[in-house]
């Protein structure tokens, strides 16, 4: 009697077993790796730690030389300017290339792979063609001024106030194209008949798009959201290739930080302190959003 | 059949490192790439090919910043080359100290390099506890102000003969459409320049006071305050540069777009590429026409410590080959830098590098900021100096901040 019971309800650890003996690697990845290797980094930002990693505690040492730190708050300046003005235009620009690509257009094939193209260059790729176009003395305004217009002046890349302007123009050629396709992925995904009740119903284009349509890309919308968010953050290889962080220290920003200080500088410790505050301003904006996501009370 | 097989197998392996003991195979890394500089780095590799060993060209691109986070990595790492170029001085400082490197006392004391030296400063730099740990290669200096004199004669304007005649010879310059003075935009560029007006416009003393003794009184002191203005002078006389590398700066002044620019000895290389001559196309004022001294900063070649003996004995041929008189006349004239022994003949040297020269002979020589700061400290002085030439900071708010940099040095 018991023997059976037993039988028929076998012990949890051991259900789907296969599939579980299988995660195992992922799971030690993801335990040993990344929560291993980020514990490690915020334990060590504590330290004094020059070339090589050591154990001999300063307290909050690092992180009040790097709040006190031009180069540092410049850098998160940086960051937020560009992240705010990444999201929005990528999105708006993005949706509003997907929404026109979806009127049944001609040639709808090339136009699609034009505008997805610059997703197949690299940062450093993007970065150098862009350092190019917006140089004063090849670039567009020696074009505009070869065409008459002596006193025009368009140099982004060599003004400390705007250059941020420039690598963000970049970022997003390089970009948007990307946002278009998963938009338009998710705009094929919306049911003709909601289109045709719409029009029956005498609803305007525009508000269907805008009361209907998105609301139910809802999904589409938060992978995209991952996606861009996460190109932000560690925005590195974009301004090496466009600037170096100058011109000065003005476009600067926070991922350029920490490998400048961990490995040119050769003091881990703040390296970590850095990177540690970029791990925490990131875990500020997900862990709420995160929360109203997925957590609380479960959707049907 | 298969034991067959594994037996020749056993005994090749068994034979191979026995064959390999004369004929090493050991890989430099370095990150000397441009053309002057390879065409310089060949010399080495076939002077060492030449004793029978076999040099392994691990040049690495992008600059000294970009190169050395990967050395340090592999070192770190355990997967350290046969040597490796530094500048000597504090960079592998820390490697030292954590027993990764070779000690070279031996080699040093065999081949006497104490003696051989010059100046003796330089191995004081390769110097931990004693013991002696790479093998300086050549001397670079960064104290010279190279001048265009065909955008001096545009302008309508003589050639100045020191800083404060070419701080006043700006605004005409300017009006004939000439940058006066190309700073590159990479940081490592403003804050040598900077180190060069300490040093030519503060002299011997008050360069050792701030960088040595790092003596605050000094540093907050009205001289530093003059030095801050000289780099207000120099900020105003660069604008218009925008260029990065400093290299393409050099090429402003070789074409006569720029008046002058203030950069190391390495530019020479550049001046030589485009067919320049030295004192009819090019001036050179070593220490601004002001104090003639220069830093015996430079490159050297460290070894990690290896396993393996047939490396280590390839690693000891290698660093007195290195130093071997006829390999630093071949090296240095294709790198324009200036031996480290002064026991060699230079007659090849143009007239820009005999000045170097003259000077070294007379012992002006100091230590370059590469020895006396970390590189910690180097790279905060980087970003205050790469802030203060592009921004409006004021050089008094630059001198406070400087102030508190130097005072955090350890």
């Amino acid at each position: 009697m018991t023997g059976q019971t037993i039988a028929r309800r076998p012990n949890q650890l051991f259900r789907n077993l296969n599939a579980k003996i299988a995660s195992i690697p992922m799971i030690l990845t993801a335990v040993v790796i990344f929560l291993g290797g980020t514990l490690w980094t915020v334990v060590y930002s504590f330290t004094n730690s020059k070339l090589l990693p050591r154990l001999s505690f300063v307290g909050l040492d690092q992180y009040e030389r790097l709040w006190a730190a031009t180069r540092w708050t410049v850098s998160i300046t940086n960051l937020a300017i560009y992240g705010v003005l990444t999201l929005i235009f990528s999105l708006v620009i993005g949706f509003l290339l997907a929404a026109l690509m979806d009127q049944k257009i001609r040639f709808e094939n090339t136009f699609r792979t034009i505008f997805l193209y610059p997703f197949a260059l690299s940062f450093i790729v993007t970065g150098l063609v862009w350092q190019w176009i917006l140089n004063p003395e090849f670039g567009i305004q020696s074009v505009v001024r070869a065409l008459g217009w002596t006193s025009f002046t368009f140099d982004p890349l060599y003004n400390a106030d705007i250059v941020i302007y420039g690598i963000l123009i970049a970022g997003l050629w390089q970009g948007t194209g990307l946002v278009m396709c998963l938009m338009l992925a998710g705009l094929r995904g919306i049911d003709g008949e909601i289109w045709k009740a719409a029009r029956v119903d005498g609803i305007p284009t525009w508000k269907t798009y805008l009361f209907i349509v998105i609301p139910m890309m809802r999904a589409v919308f938060v992978t995209t959201l991952v996606i861009i968010a996460s190109g932000i953050v560690r925005v590195y290889d974009l301004v090496v290739a466009q600037t170096s962080g100058g011109p000065g220290i003005a476009s600067e920003v926070p991922a350029k930080y920490v490998y400048d200080y961990m490995f040119q500088a050769q003091n881990l410790g703040q390296g970590f302190a850095a990177s540690t505050m970029m791990l925490v301003t990131v875990a500020i904006i997900i862990v709420p959003w995160a929360y109203l996501e997925f957590g609380g009370k479960k959707r049907g | 059949m298969t034991l067959r097989i594994w037996t020749a197998i056993m005994a090749a392996s068994v034979v191979l490192p026995l064959s390999a003991a004369k004929a090493t195979d050991l890989e430099v890394t370095h990150w000397w790439t441009s053309g002057g500089e390879a065409a310089a780095v060949a010399e080495f590799a076939k002077a060492f090919d030449a004793t029978g060993n076999k040099w392994i060209d691990g040049a690495i691109a992008g600059s000294g910043g970009t190169a050395r986070p990967i050395m340090v990595s592999r070192i770190t790492g355990g997967d350290p080359m046969g040597a490796t170029q530094f500048n000597h001085g504090r960079q592998a400082e820390e490697l030292v100290q954590a027993g990764l490197m070779r000690d070279l006392t031996d080699v040093a004391t065999k081949e006497k390099w104490k003696e051989i030296i010059r100046p003796a400063t330089l191995l004081d730099g390769c110097t931990i506890d004693g013991k002696i740990y790479c093998a300086p290669v050549n001397i670079h200096s960064w104290q010279w102000l190279w001048l265009s004199n065909d955008a001096f004669k545009k302008a309508g304007v003589e050639a100045p003969k020191n800083w404060d005649e070419f701080v006043a010879a700006a605004p005409a310059l300017e009006k004939a459409g000439i940058v006066p003075l190309a700073i590159g935009g990479q940081a490592w560029q403003a804050s040598g320049l900077f180190d060069v007006l300490v040093i030519s416009l503060g002299g011997k003393d008050f360069y050792e006071k701030v960088y040595s003794a790092k003596d605050a009184d000094t540093i907050n002191g009205p001289d530093m305050a003059r030095i801050f203005k000289a780099a207000d002078d120099a900020r105003r006389m660069s604008k218009g540069t925008n260029v990065q590398d400093w290299n393409q700066a050099t090429n402003m002044v070789i074409t006569g777009k720029a008046g002058g620019q203030i950069m190391g000895d390495w530019a020479q290389g550049e001046f030589q590429l485009a067919g320049k001559k030295a004192g009819t196309d090019y001036a050179c004022l070593p220490g601004l026409g002001v104090n003639e001294y220069i830093t015996t900063g430079g490159d050297a070649f460290y070894f990690p410590l290896l396993k393996d003996e047939a490396k280590s004995q390839a690693q000891a041929v290698l660093a007195s080959t290195l130093l071997n008189p006829k390999t630093q006349v071949a090296f240095n004239l294709k790198k324009g830098s200036l031996p480290v022994r002064g026991d060699v003949d230079l007659n090849a040297a143009n007239d820009c590098m005999k000045k170097g020269l003259d000077i070294l002979a007379k012992g002006n020589v100091l230590k370059s900021t590469d020895e006396l700061l970390s590189a910690d400290i180097q790279k905060q002085k980087e970003d205050l100096f790469a802030e203060f030439f592009s921004s409006s900071m004021s050089p008094q708010d630059a001198q406070k901040r400087f102030a508190s940099i130097i005072a955090s040095a350890d």
